[in-house]
């Protein structure tokens, strides 16, 4: 048997990638990619956390997986729309560097 | 076995993961992230979490990778190679690692020892779906429409017809 621990620090360095992603890429896409790693990063420690703790304390009723739909649901609806804007941004300037986006930049 | 599992789960989880943020060609960065998507349902198939593990599979590996895909088809263009990363990467880098330590130095410090992996009934995780949280799974819903219809609208072509 895995004790949490470990489940939750794989989460600790799945979200530290997808962390080091975002702030280190330049293309649009990449960026979105990174993000869908640190959903999934939480999506371990919700689901780790509601099987391992399930009656213990006020954890009951396996809430934490419920929570996990809900974020892969956002993460759909995130992947959707992110990526129309992404098409409709290379359409009109022609490229996805994030570097290169700036009109409204101060 | 299953710390055998957990092992190779992890390992995979991770190297896809540093995959997707190291690799400078876009395709392969989709197809790692789909590696570290199926590791990540198989470490809910560790966690007993049944049905989470078949959404992960069909949303991320049916629905989303496939977006994702398509998006880098339709913007490819003789630049992708050229986008590297930004002149912050160091400083990326450092800002990560601190943020691990911290995360790994609070689990290791607080997490409970000595629990047991249960898994809920399908029929259970129904039912708290559709009663005590109905009204955000009706939101959830709700989003997702909005959203998609955003979505289509914005990619949409100007001079197109309706």
């Amino acid at each position: 048997m895995v004790p949490l621990v470990y489940f939750q620090l794989l989460s600790a360095g799945l979200f530290a990638i997808g962390m080091y992603g975002v702030l280190a890429r330049r293309s649009a896409v990449l960026i979105i990619m990174s993000i869908e790693l640190m959903l999934n990063a939480v999506n371990i420690n919700l689901i780790a956390a509601a099987s391992h703790l399930e009656g213990v304390g006020r954890f009951a009723g396996f809430d934490g997986q419920i929570i996990a739909i809900f974020v892969i649901t956002v993460a759909a609806a995130e992947v959707g729309l992110g990526l129309a804007i992404i098409l409709r941004i290379y359409r009109n300037r022609g490229t996805v560097n994030v570097d290169e986006i700036h009109l409204m930049k101060w | 076995m299953s710390w055998f599992l957990f092992t190779i789960l992890a390992v995979l989880t991770l190297g896809g993961g540093l995959g997707v943020v190291l690799t400078r060609n876009v395709v392969h960065a989709a197809l790692l992230l789909l590696v570290s998507l199926m590791a990540v349902a198989g470490i809910y198939l560790i966690l007993l979490a049944e049905f989470l593990a078949l959404v992960q599979v069909l949303i991320y590996g049916g629905a989303i990778i496939i977006v994702l895909l398509f998006a880098i088809m339709l913007t490819r263009s003789d630049e992708y190679p050229r986008i590297g990363d930004n002149r912050q990467w160091p400083l990326a880098a450092v800002a990560a690692l601190a943020l691990l330590g911290v995360l790994s130095a609070a689990f290791w410090i607080r997490s409970p020892q000595d629990t047991q992996i249960q898994s809920p009934a399908f029929a259970d995780l129904g039912n708290s779906l559709f009663t005590r949280w109905a009204i955000p799974f009706e939101v959830a819903s709700l989003v997702l429409l909005v959203a998609l219809i955003g979505a289509i609208i914005i990619a949409q072509s100007k001079g197109e017809e309706r």
